[in-house]
């Protein structure tokens, strides 16, 4: 209950905060004002007379809100073809680097947030699955003649080590209706909750979890500083937040072929695969608005992390932020 | 910056009305949901490569699974400009057809009367037409908007022909089974000359079992291809007035001969 009430108190600071010129020194301000041309922001008194991006069209905030909902509403059932096929099975190598990055060990409770179809929650899964196999055959080599000390402690402490979680939460219904059903199929429950929740406003306590993970998600949320506050609230100090989203393509001559690729190729892929050009419109607008690696590192330690830095995948076509609570 | 170029956009699109060579991030611009960019509401601007890519992309999915009805009506779009302007011209030279381009009529459940259409006499091209919806399980809503075209009479030249289709299965009395389908787009292909129905025409057969191929081989197929070239143009037909009149006299009017072989309705578990 005083976590909401705290949840009320940040919520009236920050609208206050907005109706103040952002003249204010200080980190937090700059993540507001300082993004330069990428979005355009009429400061006035009511929220939703403020526009934002939405692709390449200019909209209020409430309205993009709406408007993204609508498009994941509409591609869920064909989400995880359509990203094979649009990425060509690499989005499960991005997927993959994402958890060796993370290399989380039995205990840790993941917070999946925009994980939809479930994708990162079911590798997180298998991953400690496997280290917990891994530390289990470790420990039967070499304690192949245990002293009766050694057989008494690993009585007592069996019931003691932590079960690993993962929590997806989503605000799209559709997106965790088919990660349920794809969980259900592959046969994975235990210890996998799935939550409809808002990034920038998460039903969780403070202090819950080891790890933050938001893959291809972020670009898609209004106020992304408020996402990074949240994950800074929800995160244990010590907690690792870590992001996957689509990049800056440095070099010109990768960056040309990417280009015509996502726009002559991307949206055809989604008219005809899952019968919608303009989701998949969006969805390549969408990546051209999202700030650059450097811009985003920026607004990650303008949240409150530490030890931020970033790895290119793909030749920056995907970039992997990571950053701590401490 | 990102404003300037979206101001530009849309100043271009105003100027041309095809556009050959486009920055990349001005190739696709998405129509809002209150005002849109394009020709028409739904329009779509594609470059040519993607038309080309939409074309063999619908093509194999159509052919892969052939109810999706949305795939084949954007391989039509796709690959149908020279013969919707062909059609267009058609219809301009023909005084109902004029008429039809000039008050653009939509046949939607929000502007046919259904019931009064089912109360007409039996024989009826309207009550025919009911019956036909009902027997078949489909309505005239389910066609999908034409998103590709780009010209916006052609683009109803477009609608207005798929629109019709339903009636052309009236007309020969075709069921929307495969067969049925199948020897409405022969007939559709000797008329309109669209590649999407001589596409549909060639290739719909390798669906049929023996037996209905064999149907269409011997009778159907001859019955509906000549039938294409010597009937009256189906698009010229003003139907929306004539839905009193008999089914027999219209086709007498058209130059269509009953169908050859009675085809009972699909059973189909979706429409």
């Amino acid at each position: 209950m005083a976590a909401s009430m705290r949840l009320l108190v940040r919520r009236a600071v920050r609208l206050s905060h907005r109706n103040i010129t952002l003249t204010a020194a200080g980190a937090a301000a700059r993540s507001g004002c300082c993004r330069g041309p990428s979005v355009c922001r009429c400061f006035s008194d009511e929220a939703e007379d403020r526009s934002t991006h939405f692709g390449f069209e200019t909209v209020s905030e409430t309205e993009k809100a709406k408007r993204v909902y609508k498009v994941f509403e509409n591609v869920a059932q064909k989400y995880d073809i359509m990203n094979d096929a649009m990425s060509l099975g690499i989005h499960r190598v991005w997927k993959d680097a994402l958890l060796h990055v993370m290399h989380p060990q039995p205990g840790a409770q993941l917070l999946d947030v925009a994980g939809g179809t479930g994708d990162i929650a079911f590798r997180f899964l298998e991953y400690i699955r496997s280290q917990e196999e891994r530390q289990k055959r470790r420990a039967a080599r070499s304690s192949q003649t245990p002293s009766w000390q050694d057989i008494s402690n690993n009585y007592s402490t069996e019931d003691e080590s932590r079960e690993s979680r993962a929590v997806v939460c989503d605000i799209n219904k559709e997106m965790l209706k088919v990660g349920k059903q794809k969980a259900d199929s592959l046969g994975v429950s235990a210890g996998l909750s799935w939550v409809v929740g808002d990034a920038e406003e998460l039903p969780f306590d403070d202090d819950q979890f080891d790890i933050y993970t938001i893959a291809f998600g972020i670009r898609n949320v209004t106020h992304i500083d408020q996402a990074l506050q949240e994950a800074l609230r929800v995160l244990k100090p010590g907690g690792r937040f870590m992001c996957l989203e689509f990049s800056k393509v440095n070099n010109p001559i990768l960056s040309s072929i990417y280009d015509a690729y996502s726009f002559q190729m991307i949206p055809v892929i989604g008219e005809v695969i899952a019968g919608d050009w303009k989701s998949y419109q969006y969805l390549v607008e969408s990546i051209r608005k999202f700030p650059n690696q450097e811009e985003f590192k920026g607004m990650i330690e303008d949240a409150g992390f530490y030890c931020v830095k970033y790895y290119n995948l793909t030749g920056g076509v995907v970039a992997l932020h990571s950053g701590f609570k401490l | 910056m990102w404003l300037r170029i979206q101001r530009l956009n849309q100043q271009r699109f105003v100027l041309t009305a095809k556009v050959c060579v486009h920055q990349l991030h001005t190739s696709s611009t998405e129509p809002a949901s209150s005002s849109y960019n394009g020709l028409y509401p739904g329009h779509i601007h594609t470059t040519p490569i993607q038309k080309a890519l939409l074309a063999v992309g619908s093509g194999v999915a159509a052919l892969r699974d052939p109810y999706r009805h949305d795939m084949v009506a954007v391989l039509g779009e796709a690959t149908g400009h020279f013969a919707l302007i062909n059609l267009r011209d058609r219809m301009k030279n023909d005084p109902e057809g004029y008429t039809i381009l000039t008050e653009r009529p939509r046949i939607r459940l929000s502007t046919i009367d259904v019931a009064k259409m089912a109360s007409l006499p039996e024989g009826s091209f309207g009550r025919e037409y009911v019956r036909f919806l009902e027997d078949n399980h489909v309505t005239p809503d389910s066609r999908a908007d034409v998103k590709f075209v780009d010209d916006e009479e052609l683009a109803y030249v477009m609608l207005r022909y798929r629109e019709v289709h339903d009636l052309m299965h009236t007309l020969l009395g075709m069921p929307t089974n495969m067969l049925g389908e199948v020897a409405v787009k022969w007939f559709e292909a000797a008329q309109t000359g669209l590649p999407m129905c001589a596409f549909g025409a060639a290739l719909g057969p390798l669906r049929l079992n023996a037996s209905r191929l064999q149907t269409l081989v011997t009778s159907l197929g001859p019955w509906a291809l000549r039938n294409g070239l010597r009937a009256r143009f189906v698009l010229n037909i003003f139907y929306e007035r004539r839905w009193e009149q008999s089914l027999e006299d219209l086709r007498q009017e058209l130059n269509i001969e009953p169908p050859p072989v009675i085809l009972s309705a699909a059973k189909k578990m979706s429409t």
